[in-house]
């Protein structure tokens, strides 16, 4: 760092993600002494996502992005797929609505995208310092007091710092506010960008041009029937195509995370969509995936944690960017207050988790939805069983043969209570019900 | 990528490691293997089939497990899923390890 720089600053943020620039950009806007540390070499270079970026929170932090950020494509179509080995059930849900201005969502890629706001949270004027790794956050008792980074005369010092250093959490855990992660904790997700023409893109998707576009969940035998999803989301001319599972039921999957990929790649209803692309770059990436009851402590005194290192994903609802921008955000608000009154106390970082309970849906969400991942998991037949019942029902109902549609109906019901019993499936839908409603 | 690399099992998967734009830190592994009999006594080897970038191998002739540190994604699943927390997970210093370009 070069000796001119003062080691002093009045807020340090580690990790320029979404929830760090945010947090950087808000407190620089106050007129904060702000300084965003990044171990890539620009900011986004370890980052990815799906992605899909919420227009609404995203505006928040950074009012009418939209007209200049390297977004991707409007969100204007949502598909659901069911996949068995050789059949698709497909729900979506397509409305104009979604590409008002501004549209609900954008599909985005991270280092575009991360590199954008990082240059907003610089016009604000913040420091963003990129190649630097936070080996180890300062404290002074229970004070944490600044970090040490991993180059000469590495020490920073601030009254208040910001974790946002993402999903594998090493600063938050050092400072005994998180506990190590286990195979519930997260999820591993494997991506591909695959490159297509735009107007094959358009074609194949049902899209009249660059400002559309559609994503598409996928569940069942795209995930061998794993707690866990698939994807297939449009870029402006790329396709984004990843497969992801929670580590619990991964480690006793047969393939290896790639090799789910390629098989998915492969699958009749998902190779059309992708045939004559090119592989861009293969990313991977972990999901923090413990939810409400494995969030970490969310501030102490000096400190606060945000983003993916603060567990803020909401799996059911492919919702985790938005958290992160807006946690950070609201920690920034925090600091701003604790500067206010000069009080960088647990007490007034508390604050923080308040704002998040009061003014953000999350922490609300997060507690609805704290025993869904266990629901799904602990009823294995929800992602092999129910898919192959539905997909063999649709399949006879629609098969025109010699078979009276009412002998029909009742082969179906034999099949399906040979398959699971009515208890069986009362239990499925009053324990589905409970952890969902 | 080294020679060793090509051997590996996963022709495709070298591939797609071509795709990926690494810094890589030749003075120093962020991957260390705490204790090397832990891994030979090792049933499952997770580290081995959940890695995305099969940046473990197990050498038969050496007996030993091989870390191509220099092929790692920087994910953090290796350490979680290793049933012995034999492995010290660190990030790469500053600046070094992948660096995306799309992301």
């Amino acid at each position: 760092m070069a000796t001119d720089v003062s080691n002093k600053f009045d807020v340090i943020v580690v990790g320029a993600g979404l929830a760090g620039l945010a947090a950087a950009h808000t407190c620089a806007q106050a007129g904060l002494e702000t300084i965003v540390i990044e171990r890539g070499t620009k900011p986004g270079t370890k980052n990815v996502m799906g992605g899909v970026l919420y227009t609404r929170p995203t505006a928040k932090v950074f009012p009418e992005f939209w007209k200049d950020a390297p977004v991707e494509r409007p969100v204007i179509e949502q598909g659901a797929w069911l996949l068995t080995s050789d059949s698709a059930i497909k729900l979506a849900y397509r409305s104009q609505r979604f590409a008002d201005d501004p549209p609900n969502a954008f599909t985005v890629l991270r280092v575009k995208l991360d590199k954008y706001f990082a240059d907003q949270a610089e016009k604000s004027g913040a420091l963003v310092i990129c190649e630097t790794l936070v080996e180890e956050v300062l404290t002074d008792g229970d004070n944490v007091i600044g970090v040490r980074c991993g180059r000469a005369e590495g020490d920073l010092y601030a009254p208040v710092v910001i974790i946002a250093e993402g999903v594998n959490s090493e600063l938050t855990r050092q400072l005994g506010m998180q506990t190590d992660l286990k195979l519930d904790d997260t999820a591993s997700v494997v991506k591909e960008l695959i490159r297509l023409d735009p107007k094959v893109i358009e074609d194949r998707f049902n899209l009249s041009g660059e400002h559309e576009g559609t994503t598409i969940e996928m569940y069942g035998d795209a995930t061998l029937g794993m707690l866990g999803t698939a994807f297939v989301y449009t870029n402006k001319d790329s396709i984004s195509l990843g497969v992801g599972f929670l580590l619990s039921q991964a480690v006793e999957a047969a393939q290896t995370p790639y090799d789910m990929l390629q098989r998915l790649k492969q699958h009749s209803m998902v190779a059309p969509l992708i045939e004559g692309g090119e592989t861009g770059e293969y990313m991977t990436h972990m999901i923090p995936e413990g939810g409400y009851n494995r969030m970490p402590q969310l501030f102490g005194h000096g400190v606060m944690v945000v983003g993916d290192a603060a567990m803020l994903v909401n799996g059911i609802h492919r919702e985790g960017s938005n958290y992160a921008l807006l946690s950070g955000q609201l920690a920034a608000e925090t600091a701003i207050e604790a500067h206010e009154n000069g009080d960088f106390s647990g007490k007034t970082l508390s604050h923080y988790r308040a704002r998040l309970l009061d003014e953000t849906p999350i922490l609300r969400d997060l507690r609805k939805y704290r025993n869904a991942a266990h629901y799904v998991e602990s009823h294995p037949a929800l992602l092999s069983t129910y898919p192959d019942l539905v997909s063999d029902a649709m399949y006879e109902m629609l098969n025109v043969d010699d078979v009276p549609k009412r002998q029909k109906q009742w082969e179906i019901v034999r099949m399906v209570l040979r398959a699971r019993s009515l208890v069986g499936m009362a239990w499925d839908g009053i324990d589905g019900a409970r952890s969902m409603l | 990528m080294s020679d060793q690399q090509q051997e590996r099992s996963n022709v495709g998967l070298v591939d797609a490691l071509y795709l990926v734009k690494y810094e890589v830190d030749e003075e120093d592994s962020h991957l260390k293997i705490l204790d090397v009999e832990v891994c030979r006594k090792c049933e499952d080897r997770p580290c081995i089939t959940r890695c995305p970038a099969e940046v473990y191998l197990w050498n038969e002739a050496e007996d030993e497990l091989e870390v191509a540190y220099e092929n790692c994604l920087e994910c953090g699943v290796c350490r979680i899923v290793c049933p012995y927390d034999n492995i010290e997970w660190r990030y790469p210093r500053g600046g070094f390890g992948v660096a995306y370009k799309f992301g």
